[in-house]
Parts: structure tokens; sequence; C-alpha cells
């Protein structure tokens, strides 16, 4: 099964470069967005902090939820495009003719997602620093954060876009099926975010242990039920 | 028996692609369909490869009961089609699509540069994305993937299609060499002459039942190697 991801992800992550789609199109359109919520908040407005003693301005305050939103609209557009890849030729069809595992495919699949999601993660995250100035008081929160909010955001997406990927519609179902399930995601992302960026770390910890226990289990139920999905498609 | 079906129905929605079609189809041969646009001869072959669903009737493939889903998925790792898509990421090159598919059906290495050799792809053609091939070399590299999968059963839609003539005949040689090396063929085109020079069975396919036109002299079926697969062709 991991060698049958890593030979789909492998592929996944080629078909990528070569497209440039995550540099031409995903990474400008996250940075757009970023940007656009910037012109919306102004940074004059302040509010005071309830738990810390200290004024910040709103967009400072709001950083952690309009960057997990930006990222994950931007994650959208890779959602689709994972299996879009596989629509255009009959290569669904060659790919249920391998031998290769369904729940290898799913991995495969979502790791490559990932990857994209690490690097528009990367660039939105300094792009959210400079824009919006948040602090960072736990540093280590911020990390396991991010890691497990990737891993279900990856996990989930590629078994929403696999479901949408065989019917015409797929375009404007995938925001359709993913936004709504993803939202508990983007909840504890933002909070354990805000909690790693201005404290208490300790607030944020268990929203931490909450987005791993979304990324088990929408990998668990991509492992379990690819089979089924690739059989439909 | 390679191929036995009896009143065999397969629905593309609510269309009855094939409508009771019966089969008989024993080891070593190749077998010709023949039938107007829309006949059902895409079904008959999608059906016989486990990707289409069997409706009524009887069916078994290779051994494999075509109206259980798992004995389906189970088959389809025996079969090779070649359909009206070539199954090609147009980013990749030549040589990845040819390394990714073969990996994927559990080619070694050592069969890749051979397959790329008697399909003309191994000089400067194998670093050319395929978003730059013609529709025939398109279809050659499509047929390289055949050639590394080394299936029992060889499924050619349209094979000859886009190709010039000297394609037309690396395709009817290979064909005998897959059942020279212990494979069954069977292929739908609508150059019937041409076919009709290699086949050694011709089933006539209208409104998704079949007819037996001709078959000749059965060949004596070659012995598999020892990994239970033809000999490379």
């Amino acid at each position: 099964m991991l060698s049958d991801a890593w030979l789909v992800a492998r592929k996944d992550l080629m078909v990528e470069l070569r497209s440039r789609v995550l540099m031409t199109q995903l990474l400008p359109f996250g940075v757009i967005v970023l940007i656009l919520f910037g012109f919306g908040i102004s940074p004059e407005y302040q509010v005071r902090a309830e738990r810390v003693d200290v004024d910040r301005s709103v967009l400072a305050q709001v950083a952690p939820g309009l960057f997990w939103l930006a990222v994950l609209f931007s994650a959208l557009l890779a959602f689709g495009r994972a299996f879009a890849v596989e629509a255009a030729d009959g290569n669904l069809d060659a790919l249920r003719l391998t031998a290769l595992d369904p729940a290898g495919i799913f991995l495969g699949k979502g790791l490559a997602v990932a990857v994209q999601l690490v690097v528009l993660e990367l660039v939105l995250g300094a792009g959210a620093f400079v824009l919006y100035g948040p602090g960072l008081v736990d540093p280590l929160l911020l990390g396991v954060t991010v890691v497990a909010t990737t891993l279900a955001l990856a996990a989930a997406g590629t078994l929403y876009a696999a479901l949408a990927s065989g019917l015409r519609v797929r375009d404007t179902l995938v925001p359709l099926l993913a936004l709504p399930a993803l939202s508990p995601v983007l909840l504890g992302a933002s909070l354990a975010t805000e909690a790693a960026l201005f404290g208490p770390g300790s607030d944020g910890w268990p929203w931490a242990g909450l987005l791993g226990a979304f990324a088990l289990l929408y990998v668990g139920a991509g492992i379990l039920s690819f089979a089924l999905v690739v059989e439909e498609l | 028996m390679v191929v036995s079906l009896a009143g065999a129905v397969s629905l593309l929605g609510r269309f009855p692609a094939l409508a009771g079609a019966d089969l008989e189809i024993t080891a070593g041969e190749i077998v010709l369909l023949e039938g107007p646009n829309g006949a059902g001869k895409s079904t008959l072959l999608r059906l016989c490869a486990g990707l289409a669903p069997l409706h009524q009737g009887t069916g078994r493939v290779l051994g494999h009961d075509l109206s259980n889903r798992g004995s389906r998925r189970a088959l389809r790792r025996h079969v090779g089609l070649l359909g009206h898509a070539t199954a090609l990421y147009d980013e990749l090159t030549v040589e990845q699509n040819v390394r990714f598919w073969a990996r994927a059906n559990g080619a070694t290495d050592a069969e890749i540069e051979p397959a790329l050799d008697a399909l003309g792809l191994a000089g400067r053609l194998r670093s050319v994305p395929v978003a730059g091939l013609s529709a025939g070399q398109r279809r050659r590299t499509s047929m390289a993937v055949l050639v590394c999968r080394r299936p029992t059963l060889w499924l050619l839609d349209e094979p000859h299609a886009g190709l010039d003539r000297a394609g037309r005949d690396l395709i009817d040689d290979l064909a005998r060499r897959a059942v020279a090396a212990g494979a069954s063929v069977i292929l739908a085109s609508h150059e019937a002459e041409r076919a009709e020079g290699i086949a050694t069975m011709r089933v006539g396919v209208v409104g998704g039942q079949t007819t037996v036109l001709s078959r000749s002299t059965r060949p004596t079926p070659s012995t598999p190697s020892a990994d239970g697969r033809p000999d490379a062709v």
C-alpha cells in the first residue's frame, strides 16, 4: 500500500511541477484573498484582548481565521485538480485496471495534495505575518496545528474530490461537499492558531488534539472506503 | 475458456448497450468485433475488462465471474484495455508515462526499455511531453504501456485509429506476437479488411447482440510463463 502511495504521489507531484498550477494559480489566488481580507478590515481599529491584557489591531486578532480561510479557499482548487488530471484522458479507467491498492491511490493523492498545501501555508503564513502583524507565543502548538490541519484538509479534500470526480458538476460540487464538512476543521485550526499566536498556549492544545482526531478520522475513512469510491467513479 | 457470455446485458444508465450478448472465446484467438457505431462493441470490451457491470445473464472472463464485484476487480489486473482514450498524462514525458503505468501494473524496469523500443519510442520521443505528441504517437505510447503490462487478454478498441500504415502494421504484428506469447486478443475495428487478416474469429455486434460470422481453425494456446503472465511480446 505504501509503495503504491509513493508511486501515485510522485506522479501527481511531477504532473504538478510540469503544469505549475500551484505556482501560477493557487498561490496567487491565496495571496489575493489575504490582501482582500486586509482591505476589508482596517488595521487602525484596536480591540482589547480579553484573555491577555493588551491592545491589538482587529486585523491581528482575526488573522488566524483569515489565514485558514485563505488556505481553505485555495485548497479547494487543489482538491479539484487532484482528480481532474485523472478524468482527462480515461486515466480513471486505467487506474482501475492497475494492480494498485485503492487505499494506496488515496494515500498517494492525499500526500501530493498535502505537499501542495504545505507550500501554500508557508507562503500564505509569511504573507499573513507581514500583512496582519500577529505575534507568536507557542511555535510548537502552531507547528502541530499546521500539520494536523494539513492532514485533515488533504484527506477530506481528496475523498470529496474523488466522490465528485465522476460527475459533470464536479467543479461546483467539491466546494459544496467539502466546505460544510471542513467547517469543524476550520474552527479548530483558527482557535488553536489564535492560542499559538497570542497565548495562552494551553487553550490551543485541546483544539490541536481535535484536529489530530479529524485527520485520523478522514485518513481512516479514505483508506477504508476508497475501493468503493474508485469503483463508483 | 477465456470469455464466456450468455445473455449478457449491460446498461449505460437505462440504455441496454448490451442486450443479451452471447460469446465463447477460447485461449489464443484473435477476435474481431464488427458493427456500426453504437452497436455495443466498446461496452462489450469494457465488460470483458471488468469495467462495465453485468446486469443480467451470465459471464466469465479468465475464470472471473462478471456478476461479482470483487471477482470483476480481481480480473482487471489480467486484462489490458486500449480504448478510445489513451490514458496518458499530458504533462509527463513518454518515458515518465510508460514508467508510471508499467510500475502501477507490476512490470519491472527491465520490461520498460524493450517496450519503448518495440513501439519506436526509444529515441528522442521518450523525453517529449505527451501533450506535444501526435494522435498516432500517443497511441504508440499507450501500446507500449500495454506491452509492459503483459496482459492475458488484450482488448483493443479501434487500435488502428490515427495510425499511419507502419503503425497499423505494428499493431497487427503485436497482436500476433501477443497470441504467440500465450495471450488472447479481442479487437473492435472499422478497418475490417485489415483486421480480418489477423483475426481467427469474426463476431458481428448489432443492437447490443452478437453473432459469430466466421471462425477459422483455433490455434494451439501457448503455455504461460512461470509468473502466470504471457511471455513478453
